[in-house]
């Protein structure tokens, strides 16, 4: 890539006036035609699954069940019959709504708790000086590496009989149906991340500022309301979405931590197909009607997204 | 400086401490446990409670509840929550229902975490032994234990029972040695259902000559693809070693590739590995491994394939409007026996009602679904069929569907000789992994003699 770019910057020496800027240079460099081209098929096939997906969505049972969805264009026969069945919970007879009302309720919080604690860390680490700071921080970076699986069983054990004779989350008298499970454990599972994106990114703000605000007579607090939030808010938008995403098609948590009362679309989505497998014609609507939501949170903290995330982890 | 900090510090855990108490404050002191009935039953005069009278040893369990969990999903949960409202009405306490298709893995995290619900349907024997080898499984009262000896056969009770103590009732069943097949097409051509194992061969040939393949098969079923071959293999070593050696077999008191073993997996592929014979409507041999066994059967309803030995459950894969019945569109047959030397082995399955906790009511809800008054019930609450029992008590006219009366009737016959499915009764190293992967290397090619070996080889060592 770089030798492309310098190739682009000389041939720019030579023949254009000197204003035109690196960027510029790189465009015309990437948008050749064969390179279109390349990403244009590279488009199409990797979108064909997904608009099989789509067309199998509207298909009836039996021509799913016993042909291929590419069938369609020589025998056209579409229904909106999965979809309803999927909405109606198939043949539970009952309806989706509950478990979409669950999904929103266990997400936003397991979203807004590991932002807010990740900013306050991320800002510990980044700018405030304490013992063992470096220690704690590689600490905290190597929790990632820690696979989710295998602290399952672990932490529902301490759900079910905490120490120090705290409240049980889970068990029969579970409050609130295990919500509070759901939510811390989501939060356990998105700090270690959460806090290394957002300390990187307050660490690329310039020192200069934070000295300029402490000479102003800032403290902490201030600092942080007043010039870190804002600033921040890319990064912080950027997380919110990975967060969003991850808690809402998460299965395998759900699973473990929730009870029937409180169990998110994806848990009854897999019900769906039925004890055997005989309805797995309704997976296809039922992935499209679980990606409603947030595909319109994705569409609309689109922009934050690209560039939150290189904001975060890329330095320079 | 130092003041300071240890000041910040003990403020913290001051903080903390207080935090700890408040929530300390909120914690339930329901310890559960069994304790002893009180009060009389809501049961008691009620002309539907007849025939439970076992439950008003349990008291009044008004306002009580039971939580179970189970891999059974709708549309047959329906008729499960259906069937349990008499227990509501007659002991007052009410049952909460948990399904999930991921049962078997977080059953077993639920009760090594110490989250067991306090009922599960267990639908292997070998799941059942490593649940009560953990320690927190409860045995079964002495009022299921009666009602296992009255309306269950001595191998449905052996199934419940580990270390010589019965843990679980059996609940439902299925019956494994069926084979399906199109009455119309048969009646059309001529040709009877088989009642040997020779029969069946000689016919296979009948239905070849004429230009059908008479078989379809289908061993794909996500990561579990291959079991519809361990039942093939299972029950032709019902048919030729019998149930005996079939015991021996599945509990490896002989090698896994013993050669009777490999006589029966010989028999299985003079069938199955024979490209006259299969694969009725989606092509040869090596199709079966890449054939989900929901579709399986489908091409019967077309013709272009006469017989799908699969189980009891498959009913539910036709498509809506088809005919199951005798004379109908399709229907199933046992699959015949090789010699009148061991009965009428039937391989089939079920689930078992495993409790973990022996509160009052939970135990009346094991007495409850051990009763016939459960099984007919149930039966009753089954307007759709799929469902059967091995209960003996169970009246065959309360079944809804053809197949589940064929089911029942497969099950009571006094010459039938129950063995539960074997891959669910092996080590889950074997019976949920090589013995899938192996039948389903078989099938595309490899050796009778390598694939047995294999998967004794795989066998884990204690």
């Amino acid at each position: 890539m770089t030798g492309v770019v310098t190739d682009a910057q000389i041939v720019d020496a030579e023949s254009t006036p000197p204003q035109r800027s690196a960027s510029e240079a790189a465009k015309d460099a990437l948008s050749s035609r064969t390179a279109s081209i390349v990403a244009l098929v590279i488009a199409v096939i990797w979108t064909i699954p997904t608009f099989g997906l789509l067309v199998s969505s509207f298909r009836p049972e039996e021509d799913v069940k016993t042909s291929g969805w590419w069938t369609i264009f020589t025998n056209p026969s579409f229904t909106l019959q999965n979809y309803k069945d999927v909405l109606s919970g198939g043949s539970s007879q009952e309806s989706l709504y509950n478990n979409l009302i669950n999904s929103i309720v266990i997400t936003i919080p397991a979203v807004l708790i590991p932002i807010s604690l990740a900013t306050l860390a991320a800002y510990a680490f980044a700018w405030m000086d304490f013992k063992g700071k470096y220690v704690l921080f590689i600490a905290v970076f190597a929790l990632q590496i820690v696979p989710i699986q295998v602290t399952l069983v672990p932490l529902l054990k301490l759900y079910v009989d905490p120490p120090f004779n705290l409240m049980p989350l889970a068990g029969r008298d579970a409050p609130a149906g295990g919500l509070y499970e759901l939510w811390i454990s989501h939060t356990i599972f998105a700090l270690p991340l959460a806090i290394f994106l957002l300390h990187n990114f307050m660490r690329e703000i310039p020192g200069e500022l934070i000295e300029s605000a402490r000479v102003d007579g800032a403290g902490h607090v201030q600092i942080f309301t007043r010039i870190m939030l804002p600033l921040m808010m890319p990064a912080i938008a950027a997380f919110g979405i990975f967060q969003f995403l991850w808690v809402w098609n998460d299965l395998l948590v759900a699973l473990v931590f929730s009870s029937p009362e409180v169990s998110p679309m994806t848990v009854k989505l897999v019900s769906l197909v039925g004890e055997r497998g005989q309805d797995w014609q309704l997976l296809a609507s039922g992935a499209f009607v679980s990606l409603i939501i947030p595909l319109i949170v994705f569409l609309s903290l689109q922009r934050y997204f690209v560039r939150g995330l290189l904001a975060g982890s890329v330095k320079g | 400086m130092r003041s300071r900090n240890t000041r910040r510090w003990a403020a913290a855990a001051a903080a903390l401490t207080g935090a700890g108490l408040a929530l300390a404050g909120c914690a339930s002191s329901d310890s559960g446990g069994g304790g002893s009935a009180s009060g009389t039953w809501p049961g008691e005069g009620k002309s539907e409670c007849k025939g439970l009278e076992q439950l008003a040893d349990f008291g009044d369990l008004t306002g009580k509840t039971v939580s179970v969990y189970t891999s059974i999903l709708p549309p047959e949960q329906q008729a499960q929550e259906d069937s349990y409202k008499l227990f509501t009405t007659c002991t007052g306490a009410e049952v909460k229902y948990e399904g999930s298709d991921q049962f078997e893995t977080q059953l077993v995290v639920r009760v090594k975490a110490g989250n067991a619900p306090d009922i599960a349907y267990i639908p292997q024997p070998g799941l059942l032994k490593t649940v009560v080898s953990s320690g927190s499984a409860v045995e079964a009262p002495s009022q299921v234990s009666d009602n296992v000896d009255k309306w269950f056969g001595e191998d449905w009770r052996n199934y419940g029972t580990v270390d010589g103590k019965l843990y679980a009732a059996p609940l439902g069943a299925s019956v494994k040695s069926f084979v399906w097949f199109s009455p119309k097409m048969f009646a059309d051509n001529g040709w009877t259902v088989p009642e040997t194992w020779d029969d069946m061969l000689s016919l296979t040939d009948d239905i070849a000559a004429k230009g059908i393949k008479p078989w379809c098969a289908g061993f794909e079923s996500g990561d579990a693809t291959g079991w519809p071959g361990t039942d093939w293999l299972e029950d032709a070593v019902l048919r030729s070693a019998g149930p005996d050696v079939y015991d021996q077999w599945v509990n490896h008191d002989i090698p896994f590739n013993d050669s009777a073993i490999e006589t029966s997996l010989d028999d299985v592929g003079k069938i199955l590995k024979d490209d006259k014979y299969v694969n009725g409507g989606f092509g040869d041999v090596n199709s079966i491994a890449t054939t989900a066994f929901q579709d399986g059967g489908l091409p019967i309803l077309k013709g272009d394939c006469a017989m799908y030995r699969m189980a009891s459950f498959y009913a539910a894969q036709w498509p809506e409007g088809t005919d199951v019945s005798q004379g109908g569109d399709v229907f199933a047959f046992y699959l015949p026996t090789m010699s009148d030397e061991f009965g009428k082995p039937v391989l089939g399955g079920g689930e078992f009602v495993t409790a973990f906790s022996d509160r009052q009511e939970v135990q009346a809800f094991q007495t409850y679904l051990s009763t016939d008054v459960w099984a007919n019930e149930k039966a009753k609450a089954t307007p759709g069929g799929g469902w059967v029992s091995a209960n003996k008590g169970l009246d065959i006219n309360n079944l809804k569907s053809p197949i589940d009366k064929l089911s029942a009737e497969t099950l009571q016959d006094p010459n039938a000789v129950f063995r539960f499915d074997g891959s669910d009764q092996m080590p889950s190293a074997v019976g949920a992994g090589s013995f899938w992967k192996e039948m389903t290397a078989w099938i595309t090619g490899e050796s009778t003699d390598q694939a047995l070996t294999n998967v004794e080889n795989s066998w884990p060592a204690s």
